[in-house]
């Protein structure tokens, strides 16, 4: 008896929280200011977990959502030496596109853009996914060549892209200068029409809600500060809060993975660089698409607020450093009015760094690592906020049956050793 | 890092700069596995702390330089005119 009054209290408990959000539940919350709980709960750190999750971004809280969604496992604790989402989930553009140059990229990161399109429904989050089409110009032939071949891989796996002239480009993107007399003129752009932009700390926090809902420990603040290996095989987690017995670690601290892979005795073939970007001050909406351009090191979009993001390249050296500079804030500004010279009297309120995981071959590193229990998702380069969702996906994959899922075959570790590179370099870097 | 201190020039603005990467020693060719091979052209230590790199002084004296750095804070601590190229 007093174990079903116990269960049925649990019950109860679980039913009053998390909250499904709701329009009626928006409205009544609005008539009687009652408090919203909290997305998701604090817990102890437990002495063992099945599985330990190193990273609380979109790609590390994604692989615990599936973990749970869609195997069942639910004894899972994911950390954070910060708060979710305060490395690169928080520090990207948000652009997502699935236009890449091999087939296993393309095939790879449209499966994402495809659970992107359904997540706000999924996680029952406003992830304010706003599907507005992407250009990559070309400035040059050899630029335009490239574009071609994308367009035509594209369309093989089934991904809507197409080379298009600057008349086209014009009534896309009314202000950009596709001029003849302009110092990198326009030549051309390869258009992918599902590309868009996302609010990516709704992505990170729909994931965290997502994963705490179904029994998944989220633990922000507690830093790894070793793991434990014996015999080839992961026997558990030392952290900032004390110690873990785990069998299964995944590394998903892109930027910071070397460290955390050093810790287990992987090596990895990756080196951080900070990539800058910056925001302007709202203006009114008049760019519908995102703009990319190779040459000029730059990509451009409009919030939903109005105000414009500019990405760029990685800083030209190999730091863990966060800090803004003030030749990079120059040299973009240069860049954006080449491209649109209406905007010379826009101003720019801030600009960040986040750390990117740059490989050789501008592809990922996923999968399992000659430690057995330790796997990797890392090698994110200047990609991975788009891969969250289909990187979590197959991790948990991974993790649920020992197995590596066809989608992730070719990122292996291992291709490095076999000379199996995947070279992306020509569609996931601009700057090249 | 906005200065870096060339072994031959003095202090110039780090633009001038080209950042090569750690210093990696090179198995050699006759003797090394492939595996060895891969390793040295791929596999870094990356560490977040004290390493020492190679620079090339592009747009100056056009010579390599081993530089000192921390990779947190970009503070050079050493700069030495022995920067081979083939330590790459």
């Amino acid at each position: 008896m007093l174990a079903s009054t116990n269960a049925h209290r649990q019950r109860a408990r679980r039913a009053a929280y998390p909250a499904r959000y709701s329009a009626f539940g928006l409205l009544r919350r609005g008539l009687t200011h009652a408090e919203w709980p909290p997305a998701w709960r604090a817990h102890p750190l437990k002495g063992s977990y099945d599985v330990v999750i190193v990273g609380g971004g979109v790609h590390g809280l994604a692989a615990a959502y599936y973990l749970a969604a869609n195997h069942g496992i639910t004894d899972v604790a994911v950390l954070d030496k910060g708060y979710l989402g305060s490395g690169g989930s928080g520090r990207n553009t948000a652009i997502l596109r699935s236009n890449y140059l091999t087939p296993e990229g393309v095939r790879f990161y449209d499966r994402s853009i495809q659970l992107y399109r359904r997540l706000a429904a999924d996680l029952d989050f406003n992830v304010m996914f706003s599907r507005r089409g992407h250009l990559t110009l070309a400035h040059s032939d050899s630029s335009l060549r490239t574009m071609r071949w994308r367009a035509e891989v594209n369309k093989a796996q089934g991904v809507e892209s197409e080379v298009i002239g600057p008349a086209e480009i014009k009534r896309l993107a009314p202000f950009l200068d596709v001029g003849a007399g302009a110092r990198y003129p326009v030549l051309g752009a390869l258009w992918h029409p599902p590309g868009g932009i996302i609010r990516h700390d709704a992505v990170v926090w729909g994931y965290a809600r997502g994963a705490d809902a179904l029994g998944v420990h989220l633990h922000q603040n507690t830093e790894v500060t070793g793991i434990d290996v014996a015999d080839g095989r992961i026997r558990g987690v030392r952290t900032s809060r004390g110690d873990i017995a785990t069998r299964v670690v995944l590394n998903a601290t892109a930027g910071w993975s070397t460290l955390i892979s050093g810790m287990a005795g992987v090596a990895m073939p990756i080196q951080t660089s900070p990539l800058q970007a910056a925001v302007t001050e709202p203006v009114k909406p008049f760019l519908s698409t995102v703009i990319v351009s190779g040459t000029l090191h730059v990509y451009i979009s409009q919030t939903d607020r109005g105000e414009l993001v500019f990405g760029a390249s990685v800083d030209p050296f190999t730091s863990y450093s966060m800090r803004g500079s003030l030749e990079f804030i120059e040299g973009l500004a240069g860049h954006v009015l080449e491209l649109m010279p209406a905007l010379t009297k826009v101003r720019v309120l801030r600009q960040w760094a986040g750390l990117c995981d740059m490989t050789p071959d501008f592809s990922p590193v996923m999968g399992h690592t000659p430690v057995e229990g330790f796997l990797v998702d890392a090698g994110w380069g200047t990609y991975g906020f788009k891969a969250g969702p289909v990187s979590g996906e197959a991790m948990a994959q991974c993790v649920a049956s020992g197995q590596v899922p066809e989608i992730i075959a070719a990122f292996g570790l291992e291709r490095f050793a076999a000379g199996t590179l995947v070279g992306e370099k020509g569609a996931a870097a601009v700057g090249h | 890092m906005i200065l870096l201190p060339c072994a031959w020039c003095g202090s110039r603005d780090a633009s001038e700069f080209q950042h090569v990467g750690e210093v990696t020693p090179r198995p050699d060719p006759a003797g090394a596995s492939p595996a060895q091979w891969r390793g040295y052209l791929y596999l870094r230590a990356n560490p977040c702390g004290w390493t020492t790199e190679t620079w090339y002084h592009r747009m100056g004296c056009r010579r390599y330089i081993k530089v000192e750095r921390h990779t947190e804070t970009n503070e050079v601590r050493a700069v030495s005119a022995d920067g081979a190229v083939g330590e790459r």
